[in-house]
């Protein structure tokens, strides 16, 4: 009994120190972090690119577009990921800490994703504009020149032309990258442009979301936003363009400043709801890391029309 | 008087019975809501839609000087081509790139590789060989067969259109299409494609992590149950210890997954998505379930056996080692298997230490990239394609069985090994 203890304990105390010495990683496997919205299609990449080269399958973990920066700028070395994955460009404050960790990260722009703002498929398809939106899902909003809680109650309240409906609306959670790019798209855009706020103002006043009840915070799973439409037809969604795509004959995506959500017109930007996607690649793990160029032009090669990319919801660049 | 009295107190006790009796009838049947709906969403996923086509290779090109198959060379083939221009022939009317485009839709994204890693299987010798082989249809086609996808609506708003309907029943009528066993979801590891995607990489995931958890919690919590019942001095340190114990034990999962990144990956420089991080994380996790158990277990054992063996001139730790260790073994692997169930079932942790990941490779050893069980289902119910919600649901099912058949093993264990005193 003595003896077979001491023999496990050897052995366990040894793998555990052994392989704690040795890596810090499989040595030749690529490390992606990053962006929720950009991992379905860095995902599909990998499948192809380990099925037919000789390299071996990346790892990808989703970690939302500021947390995939904060790992990727930490350090160099293979405890530390080789790419990132990120639904807005890297901002400068992230671009520090890279170069201050000896990082130079190299920037690749996959396409773009649209925001839509829709409803299910039975009810009848909203016309809006991006103020309309605004006025629905923002807290405070603009009256005579003053900014003031929101009041709306239904979507008549903000135009008499709008069907006699309550405002419901479900929105991503503050974490995901979906939520910061409509923030932007939508509600700076609209301070910005239509009420000529400065920066400042639009940042305090045009940021948060109504919390009275006609907003409600959905979780990361999109699919589940799609259901609780689907269930009920006087609701709205807030998610890419990519699970409209998926689930056509659930949901129908709404007209904004006249332009319907579809591949063309985010392609073109005439629907102006849309983000560039991007991927950034560690130039020192470039030559270290078994693939990871070849990776990148792998990915590059998959970013044009037709690719299986683009019938995943990916829009290219035109 | 009193009569009465019995009567209110009868009356009491029956219903007493009653609201028994209807809290578990409404435990019972919320149980059976939740299976039955699963259930009805995953059987579906036990089939995947198939189509035969006959192929000709010519493994010349592929073979090196020794006559065995060579991978570089087999990568470079385009095998994709090989498996469309084999349907087309079903339908030589299709002449147009665009109308291509959508015959090849009806068929697997993976089908070229799969065809690939058939050939590579059967280890062909150098020669032309024409195989007859089944690929999996792609999954739109795959849910239309199994009238998953309503079809009564526009056509744009359709994920497949009414030439691929056509072409798909053309196949079916000819025999040539149908729905077998979905044999690969038991047998690969995850993919994007819902077709080829398993569960067997996040169950070997999962069985690798366990058993790291079993060979770290346990020894540990026995130590710790025996010094706690046999050696340790009441007094206010040992006190401190059992209330923090027990504290331990309602600590929230997220937070053994914060202690693991910090610990286990940044001090230790373990790998990151390793099973071995993810056992030790799990580990410290069910540490305390499994000492609660254990000395509970050991407690229970009469003083008498052990005071009997002191009194015989055993040592302490013989009495222990030799005597009480053995009689509550039944109690301890009880309580051990229940903490790993519970280790089974969680994905918090797994968060913190980059086992939520997309990963394609089967994993084979404690510290190549893995997921686990509970994750898989994460993931799939969080992509867009609609055949993965069916394979969800299954893989619930799968995982509800496992933890069925580990719990009814904890019981089975406690009835065979059990004494009465």
């Amino acid at each position: 009994m003595r003896k077979i203890i001491k023999t496990l304990a050897c052995a366990v105390l040894a793998t555990v120190v052994t392989t704690g010495q040795s890596m810090a990683r499989e040595g030749d496997q690529i490390s992606i972090v990053g962006s929720s919205t950009v991992f379905p299609f860095s995902t599909i990449v990998a499948e192809r690119f380990a099925k037919n080269t000789d390299f071996k399958a990346p790892v990808i973990e989703s970690t939302g577009t500021g947390g995939g920066a904060k790992l990727f700028c930490s350090g160099i070395g293979l405890e530390h990921p080789d790419v990132t994955n990120a639904s807005r460009a890297m901002k400068s404050s992230e671009k520090e800490k890279c170069t201050a960790n000896g990082i130079t990260p190299v920037e690749y722009m996959i396409g773009f994703d649209g925001i839509t703002f829709s409803n299910s498929k039975k009810a009848k398809k909203y016309s809006l504009t991006k103020e309309e939106i605004f006025k629905a899902v923002s807290a405070k909003v603009m009256s005579e020149g003053k900014v003031v809680d929101n009041n709306f109650k239904t979507w008549s309240d903000i135009n008499p032309s709008l069907p006699n409906v309550k405002i419901d609306v479900l929105a991503p959670p503050p974490s995901s990258g979906t939520r910061d790019a409509f923030v932007e798209l939508v509600m700076h855009d609209t301070c910005k442009k239509l009420y000529k706020m400065s920066k400042a103002d639009y940042k305090a006043s045009c940021s948060a979301l109504r919390e009275d009840g006609a907003v409600t915070e959905a979780g990361e799973n999109d699919n589940l936003i799609i259901e609780k439409l689907a269930a009920n037809q006087d609701r709205f969604g807030i998610f890419g363009y990519s699970f409209l795509d998926q689930n056509k004959d659930k949901v129908q995506g709404s007209v904004v400043n006249g332009v319907a959500p579809s591949m063309e017109t985010i392609a073109d930007s005439s629907y102006k709801v849309s983000r560039p996607l991007f991927f950034y690649v560690k130039q020192e793990h470039v030559g270290v890391i078994p693939g990871l160029q070849e990776f990148a032009d792998y990915f590059m090669s998959l970013t044009v029309s037709g690719s299986p990319l683009e019938a995943a919801g990916l829009i290219p660049k035109p | 008087m009193i009569r009465k009295n019995i009567r209110s107190r009868r009356a009491r006790e029956t219903r007493l019975k009653i609201y028994g009796i209807s809290s578990i009838c409404f435990a019972l049947i919320m149980l059976a809501t939740l299976l039955i709906s699963i259930g009805l969403n995953g059987y579906s996923a036990l089939q995947q839609a198939y189509f035969k086509v006959d192929i000709s290779v010519n493994t010349e090109k592929f073979v090196d000087e020794r006559d065995f198959l060579n991978n570089k060379k087999m990568n470079l083939f385009n095998w994709d081509g090989l498996v469309q221009s084999a349907l087309r022939e079903f339908f030589p009317e299709v002449k147009e790139r665009d109308e291509k485009k959508e015959l090849f839709a009806i068929i697997s994204a993976n089908a070229g590789y799969d065809l690939k890693e058939i050939v590579k299987k059967k280890a062909l010798g150098s020669g032309s060989h024409t195989l007859s082989v089944w690929l999996h249809l792609s999954d739109d086609a795959d849910q239309y067969l199994k009238g998953r996808l309503s079809i009564d609506i526009p056509e744009e708003d359709r994920r497949i259109n009414n030439k691929q309907i056509a072409w798909v029943n053309s196949l079916v009528e000819r025999d040539i299409a149908k729905l077998k066993f979905n044999k690969a979801f038991f047998t690969s590891a995850d993919s994007r494609e819902p077709e080829s995607a398993g569960i067997l990489g996040s169950v070997v995931g999962s069985a690798l992590t366990l058993f790291v958890t079993v060979m770290f919690a346990l020894p540990l919590a026995i130590m710790a149950s025996i010094y706690l019942e046999y050696f340790a001095k009441p007094g206010r340190i040992t006190d401190f210890i059992e209330v923090n114990i027990n504290n331990l034990a309602a600590v929230p999962s997220i937070v053994f997954g914060l202690l693991g990144l910090s610990v286990f990956l940044s001090t230790f420089g373990l790998p990151r998505s390793a099973p071995l991080v993810g056992g030790l994380v799990l580990g410290l996790m069910t540490l305390p379930t499994i000492i609660i158990a254990s000395r509970a277990s050991i407690r229970s054992i009469p003083p008498s056996i052990r005071e009997a063996a002191l009194g015989l001139g055993a040592s302490k730790m013989q009495a222990a080692m030799h005597h009480v260790l053995p009689l509550a073994a039944p109690g301890i692997l009880t309580g051990t298997i229940i903490g790993m169930a519970q280790a089974l079932g969680e994905t918090a942790p797994l968060l913190m230490i980059g086992m939520v990941a997309f990963i394609i490779d089967i994993p084979t050893t404690f510290t190549s990239s893995a997921t686990a069980m509970p994750v898989q289902i994460y993931m799939w119910s969080d992509s867009a394609e609609r055949a993965f919600y069916e394979r969800s649901s299954l893989a619930i099912l799968f995982l509800v069985a496992f933890l069925i058949s580990m719990n009814l093993l904890a019981v089975i264990l406690r009835k065979k090994f059990e004494k009465k005193w």
